[in-house]
């Protein structure tokens, strides 16, 4: 039993960091109907930030004293990683997207996916392509419950994925960015009609979505201990399917698709076989299409004539 | 250049056979074309074999060269792929003309690389891959290391016999030829002797969880865990196990050794064993010797890697000494002759199968460091 519930432990804290990615696939999709491919590479490019900031602000000589880094830095840390983020994903929305953003949608797609693989191969010279290990920008401690392991690396996975959900949230639905991003999902040419800056808006919605990810990426890098610039590839595209799962476009959506695949994967690996986890959030993406193609929690739009 | 040295053996060897046009400069040098990963998840066997590579191809320069003909190395980056492996093997032989080949660290990459030497019939010795395959691609492949079967039954003697484990778990990688072959050897021989696997759980190169697996392995309750990989995945999962709270000692093979095992691992690791080629800390005359021009010329203490990186160059100059001759065929019958040479790594002769007989060292990690524990000879 406490096999099982560890088990659940880890899926859960996985699942968190896959549904922040997946916030920003779903609200990239949802305004722009792109699926930004590059959005994995973003969440890369997140970890490196928190990687080179903390090492920059001595996090290895708090290490070897035993100190443990102090909670200012690391929050410090968590924040600039996310603002370069930000400009990472609102640069590639300006220099890559919004110049074919009027041309058919398989332009942006493919624009996208050069993206990507710019970012990907980028990363590996300027950063080398070894493995690192995650600087410890938590000390861990570790509490076992009834034969359960939880440490507070995994509570501050939870507790820093609800909190920015939470505070997506309120952005989304009481602020007027998010009114206008709503709006600009629904009807762009109305919303242009109705005076909300299209541009802007979208660049918000960029720098949004990037930040998120950098969050996941600091939290992958703690939770995983190491990083490299290929990272983002299989995690992206489990986070894209998490998106997917729960109705692209649908930020509840994404949170509930990204601990169901969290789960998924870690129960795959634990009772039938590590070499499925992989394999299973696909298995999980096709079932969804042939069944439920708009997603749990989707709703199907009707085409207004 | 070859003139103050010279043998009887010097420039006619352009006529060596067959109708491949080598040019002059290939006359005059002996061109040893090296493969490796040196970028990569694996990048530091690539990088440490290189360096003692080119160490031993120094020494040997400022002495005169072999048969009087200067060494030149050609290195390729295969960044631990098979398919660039099997590109870099072909255009060392192609484009720089290169009388053998030395790599690869990892049999995979070693099998994609053999196979191309094999079919354009040109020697190659791999310095470190342990699985038994890789000199059955054929008769122009050579090693200079002990083989996965004897390495995986060194430790399992050493769980046994001496830390007395009876239930010990196994975490291979699926996708590593090296890895399955560590982990069938060693559960063999393990339970041979009465010894219990409850549990055997797999990854794949390149993951970076491995929560669900320790968590189902500390399940079931074992002394021991072998995880027979490399050092970037060992060093995760030993941070994991920690994590967990598996409270066991971890037992490896050849694949940890590197330094990036202890950055990534740290005191994780601390208490677990791993067999290995050569221990720095035990070494012979030669290898003492080895070991300090290392240091000296790259400021820092070679891995086992390096040592057979630097055997493997030795038992090539060896065996050209021996034929006298310095095309692909003449360096392969030389390199079935070579008997009793003295490595750094310990004593090499080349068998019938192209192997070496050889003796493996067990290494404790103690302190955050490897510390030699035991000899095992075959």
């Amino acid at each position: 039993m406490s096999e099982f519930l560890q088990q659940i432990v880890n899926g859960l804290s996985l699942g968190s960091i896959y549904a922040l990615i997946a916030l920003g696939y779903t609200m990239v999709y949802g305004i722009l109907k792109l699926i930004n491919f590059a959005h994995g590479e973003v969440f890369m490019m997140g970890a490196y930030a928190g990687y080179y900031s903390a090492t920059w602000l001595g996090v290895e000589r708090y290490e070897s004293q035993g100190t443990g880094f102090p909670l200012w830095l690391a929050l410090g840390v968590l924040v600039f990683s996310m603002l370069s983020a930000a400009l990472l994903g609102t640069l590639i929305e300006a220099l890559a997207y919004r110049p074919v953003r009027s041309a058919p949608r398989l332009t942006p797609l493919i624009t996208a996916i050069g993206v990507s693989l710019f970012l990907q191969n980028g990363a590996m010279l300027l950063f080398s392509p070894n493995p690192r290990r995650y600087p410890a920008i938590l000390s861990e401690v570790r509490f076992e419950l009834g034969g359960v392991i939880v440490t507070n690396i995994k509570l501050a996975i939870f507790a820093v994925a609800m909190l920015l959900m939470l505070g997506l949230h309120v952005l989304v639905q009481k602020t007027w960015t998010g009114r206008a991003m709503r709006a600009l999902s629904m009807n762009a040419d109305a919303a242009r009609l109705m005076g909300i800056d299209v541009n802007a808006t979208i660049r918000a919605t960029f720098a949004i979505g990037s930040a998120l990810a950098a969050a996941g990426g600091i939290l992958f890098g703690l939770d995983q201990i190491t990083i490299n610039p290929l990272m983002g590839v299989l995690t992206g595209l489990k986070a894209f399917v998490a998106a997917v799962l729960g109705g692209i476009g649908n930020i509840p959506g994404a949170l509930i698709g990204g601990v169901l695949i969290g789960l998924a994967e870690q129960l795959t690996a634990g009772y039938l076989s590590p070499d499925y986890r992989d394999a299973i959030t696909f298995v999980i993406l096709i079932v969804m299409l042939l069944l439920k193609p708009e997603g749990l929690l989707g709703v199907v739009r009707q085409e207004k004539v | 250049m070859l003139s103050a040295f010279g043998c009887k053996e010097s420039k006619p060897d352009a006529a060596s056979g067959s109708a491949t046009p080598s040019t002059a400069p290939a006359s005059q040098e002996i061109v040893i074309g090296h493969y490796g990963s040196l970028t990569g998840n694996t990048a530091h066997f690539g990088q440490d074999t290189d360096k003692a590579i080119r160490l031993a191809v120094d020494e040997v320069n400022a002495a005169g060269g072999v048969l009087g003909k200067k060494v030149k190395v050609v290195t390729l980056d295969d960044r631990g792929d098979s398919a660039e492996a099997a590109n870099a093997v072909t255009r060392l032989i192609d484009v720089e003309k290169a009388n053998a080949i030395l790599g690869e660290v990892s049999s995979s990459l070693s099998l994609a690389g053999g196979r191309v030497a094999q079919r354009r019939q040109v020697p190659m010795i791999s310095p470190s891959s342990t699985n038994p395959k890789v000199t059955q691609v054929g008769d122009y492949i050579f090693r200079v290391c002990f083989l996965d079967p004897f390495q995986g039954k060194v430790m399992a003697d050493f769980a046994r016999d001496t830390l007395k484990f009876e239930r010990v778990a196994i975490l291979k990688d699926v996708k590593n030829d090296y890895s399955i072959g560590l982990a069938d050897a060693f559960k063999a021989a393990f339970t041979a002797r009465g010894g219990q696997i409850p549990v055997e759980q797999s990854y794949s190169a390149g993951d970076t969880d491995f929560s669900a697996q320790l968590t189902t392995i500390k399940a079931a309750n074992i002394q021991g865990l072998y995880v027979p990989g490399y050092y970037a995945e060992v060093g995760a999962i030993a941070r994991t196990a920690q994590r967990l709270g598996v409270k066991v000692p971890l037992m490896g093979g050849d694949g940890w050794d590197a330094p990036d095992l202890f950055k990534i691992g740290g005191d994780a690791l601390e208490g677990s064993f791993y067999s290995n080629h050569f221990a720095p800390d035990a070494a012979t005359a030669k290898s003492q010797k080895f070991v300090a021009d290392f240091k000296a010329k790259y400021g820092q203490e070679p891995t086992g890697l390096g040592a057979l990186g630097y055997d493997a160059a030795g038992v090539l100059f060896e065996a050209i000494r021996k034929s006298g001759k310095t095309d692909p065929a003449g360096i392969k019958e030389g390199l079935a002759s070579v008997k009793n040479f003295e490595g750094v790594s310990g004593n090499i002769s080349i068998n019938a199968n192209r192997d070496a007989d050889k003796s493996a060292v067990i290494v404790a990690i103690e302190g955050g460091k490897g510390k030699y524990r035991a000899t095992v000879s075959p």
